[in-house]
């Protein structure tokens, strides 16, 4: 039955979060840009909201409560909302946790997810993009061949948030010698896994992303998640990209309101530059377009809860999401006009993170 | 609940409405875009005829009074007027019913009212309600509305010229059907001085001296209309005759749109969707699929275009639905009402231009309905409110500001 309103459950859970996104997160936005630091406090006290340990099963020390991608993209847009670094790392371990709980055998299960039910932070990642110019499954570089009995991972994956302090790393590697995509779940320890240098992007300075080399790393099969045959790969990537659609929500929504209030407050010509049709247009088109990519993101999100392929709904929302954000923030920096180019204004921020989303994958997941 | 899945009851009106678009509104199509002004009566009896029981295509009508009751009437009308516009956008609007003017009745009329004007288009041979806004010299201006209504005893003496009534023709002259009239009884009272007046068909000093010839929806008439000295009984007025310092009248009048403009979005949507499908399945026919998941830079140009099209036109029908929505939960849905006709009107004129660009010559032509739906879709970037006007509720609501604030 058509509705357009959370559940009171989810309300909850998004008003929370909400809170925590504006009370702790946004006043260390632009800290953390200038800094490329999150202090590990903050990281706590998100956390301690319980978005990851949630969705962890009783069995393993998590709280057991049903995944859901309309309730995770309900928290993304928040937390993206107060800053897209400190939520990318603040859910990193979901890119983990979510698959394996998703997708995992029990003994994966039991192999990794107590870990990050646990009352403190516990980092953990997914390694999906690779360093080249557009991101395509079908032509993963980084491979796995089986060999006697043992996975080897070959090839560099790049843009993997807190690799260097991750436990485990989810993999996404082409089976050597067949279209497949699986994922491999890995401990940083193995041998041949080399944490390269910290990236230095344009945006997203708060979060620590690196290159990561793999090279002879050998794993046992059953790291393979999903067993022997390997688990659904579209619906991991579909869960990332309705997440990342969120995102984009949440940082489009953020340049949007700060525009408008600096509008309402900005006066040229004796007016406020708001009530010029010429910014109010803008400010308009700006709210229309975010509800729109809203809109398309729950209804992928809803369609993946309902367990149904969402593969075109989900590529759709992320590539309106996406390039919405752009315009939103461009329009953001604009309406400031020469304020919005200086960085005592967060538009210039949300306008360096906003061009990402073109480029990111797997930076997050619902 | 976030929750996108029809009733059944909605899936069943659209599956029943779907047929009646691809049995009995394609196959005329584009005929009647050809015989612009003739009315194609084996349709419009047949719809009467199917609909004058239940009337499911008639537009909204406010807000549900019973908060216990679920509603989902206006999800079912924005549902099947997509489906209407679908097979065919012009003969859509032709469908006799109490159209924009019954809705204003409904919003504004007193019980009495409603019996009075809207009875009979349960029975009898087939009518039509039109409503009476623009005049030669303003269209969203409407307080400049310069048609007067001046009391003369037990009468009202309308004197004035109104352009772009939708089945103004047939409502006022060729059935059994009425006009609402917007029209100012105190100048200097601005907006407040303007009501709303009901003019039944045929009334002497009321003429239909003009049809327009249009570049899309052929099918429908849209007239001009005379009024001379047109006298009509005193409790035709909707709402009180009292001129108040406030406008509220007049906001109860602009409240009509709520109702309308997801309606005309869903209209937009339908037209957007045949070219969607049209441009579909000639992809196919060559051997082109959309692949979705691809990287982005590896799809070809239409692959891009096509996707962009399919994601505009669904985010201006989930727009549109939450209006709808809204509405059948009692909420108020102004701002939300024209955030998706804003959307929807311009995304469909985008989209079906865009696709006549991407069929070429096919496109071009008018061997195929392609070319039709984009002339069909442009008017739903303009009347119901344009796209401008309805930038400026959207951006009056977000920045809090009124009228004066923000002109």
């Amino acid at each position: 039955m058509v509705s357009f309103e959370p559940s009171e459950e989810q309300r909850l859970i998004r008003d929370t979060v909400a809170e925590f996104a504006r009370e702790r997160v946004r006043p260390q936005a632009r800290a953390s840009d200038e800094t490329g630091e999150i202090p590990s406090e903050l990281i706590q006290q998100g956390w301690e909201l319980g978005l990851t340990q949630a969705l962890i099963p009783e069995a393993y020390g998590g709280a057991g409560e049903a995944h859901s991608a309309v309730t995770s993209v309900l928290a993304i847009e928040e937390l993206a909302w107060a800053d897209l670094s400190i939520a990318c790392h603040l859910l990193a371990p979901r890119l983990l946790v979510v698959p394996v709980v998703e997708a995992g055998t029990e003994e994966q299960k039991d192999a990794i997810l107590p870990r990050y039910a646990q009352a403190n932070f516990a980092a953990a990642t997914a390694a999906v993009v690779e360093p080249r110019w557009d991101f395509d499954l079908a032509e993963l570089s980084v491979t796995a061949t089986l060999e006697n009995g043992s996975y080897v991972l070959q090839g560099t994956k790049c843009f993997v948030p807190l690799a260097s302090v991750a436990e485990h790393l989810a993999v996404f590697a082409r089976l050597q010698g067949s279209d497949e995509v699986g994922v491999f779940l890995v401990d940083r320890s193995t041998p041949g896994v080399s944490i390269l240098e910290r990236e230095k992007n344009m945006g997203l300075k708060g979060l620590a992303t690196y290159e990561v080399a793999f090279e002879r790393c050998r794993l046992p099969a059953e790291r393979r998640l999903g067993g022997p045959s390997g688990c659904d790969v579209n619906r991991l990537l579909n869960l990332q990209r309705v997440a990342l659609a969120a995102a984009a929500v949440g940082v489009a929504r953020a340049s949007f309101e700060y525009a408008r209030d600096y509008a309402k407050e900005r006066k040229a010509f004796g007016v406020y530059i708001a009530q010029k049709q010429a910014i109010a247009f803008m400010l308009a088109e700006m709210a229309i377009e975010i509800d729109a990519a809203r809109l398309l993101t729950w209804e992928a999100a809803w369609k993946l809860d309902r367990g149904e392929d969402a593969t075109r709904e989900a590529v759709l929302a992320k590539q309106y999401a996406a390039n919405m954000a752009l315009m939103v923030a461009d329009r953001g920096v604009q309406i400031l006009g020469g304020h919005g180019y200086i960085r005592d204004h967060l538009v210039e921020l949300f306008l360096r993170n906003a061009r990402g989303f073109a480029t990111f994958e797997g930076l997050l997941t619902a | 609940m976030i929750d996108f899945e029809l009733p059944p009851q909605v899936k069943q009106a659209r599956d029943m409405v779907h047929m009646v678009a691809e049995n009995m509104m394609r196959p005329i199509a584009r005929e009647y875009d050809e015989r612009e002004h003739e009315k194609p009566w084996d349709f419009l009896n047949a719809m009467w005829e199917a609909s004058k029981a239940t009337n499911p295509v008639s537009f909204g009508g406010g807000a549900k009074k019973d908060p216990g009751a679920p509603s989902v009437r206006n999800l079912q009308t924005v549902v099947s007027i997509e489906e209407l516009s679908w097979g065919d956008a012009g003969l859509y609007l032709s469908i006799p019913n109490p159209g924009l003017g019954g809705a204003a009745v409904a919003a504004a009329g007193t019980p009495e009212q409603r019996e009075r004007f809207l009875a009979r288009f349960r029975s009898g041979p087939p009518k039509w309600g039109a409503m009476a806004i623009t005049e030669p010299h303003c269209g969203s201006d409407t307080a400049a509305i310069t048609t007067t209504a001046v009391r003369d005893g037990d009468h009202w003496v309308l004197n004035g010229t109104k352009i772009f009534v939708t089945s103004g023709k047939m409502a006022a002259q060729e059935s059994d059907g009425f006009v609402v009239v917007w029209a100012t009884v105190d100048k200097s009272a601005g907006r407040a001085g303007i009501k709303a007046f009901v003019v039944e068909r045929g009334t002497p000093g009321m003429t239909v001296v003009k049809v327009e010839d249009k570049m899309g929806i052929r099918a429908s008439d849209t007239a001009m209309i005379v009024f001379e000295n047109c006298r009509i009984p005193l409790d035709n007025i909707l709402g009180s005759p009292e001129v108040q310092r406030s406008t509220e009248g007049f906001k109860g009048a602009m409240a009509t749109f709520d109702a309308t403009r997801p309606a005309v979005a869903a209209s937009a949507i339908g037209i957007g969707r045949a070219a969607l499908d049209f441009v579909r399945a000639e992809l196919e026919k060559q051997g082109i699929k959309i692949r979705y998941g691809v990287s982005r830079n590896k799809l070809t140009a239409i692959e891009r275009d096509f996707m962009d099209m399919e994601a505009a036109l669904q985010a201006a029908r989930l727009l549109t639905w939450r209006a709808a929505w809204l509405m059948d939960q009692g909420r108020h849905n102004n701002l939300e009402a024209s955030m998706a006709k804003a959307k929807a009107g311009l995304a469909v004129t985008q989209v079906t231009q865009k696709a006549v660009e991407l069929l070429g010559p096919l496109g071009y032509s008018r061997k195929y309905l392609l070319e039709k739906w984009m002339r069909d879709a442009k008017i739903n970037d303009i009347f119901e409110g344009t796209q401008q006007i309805n930038l400026l509720v959207v951006a009056r609501r977000i920045l809090g500001y009124s009228s004066k604030e923000l002109n």
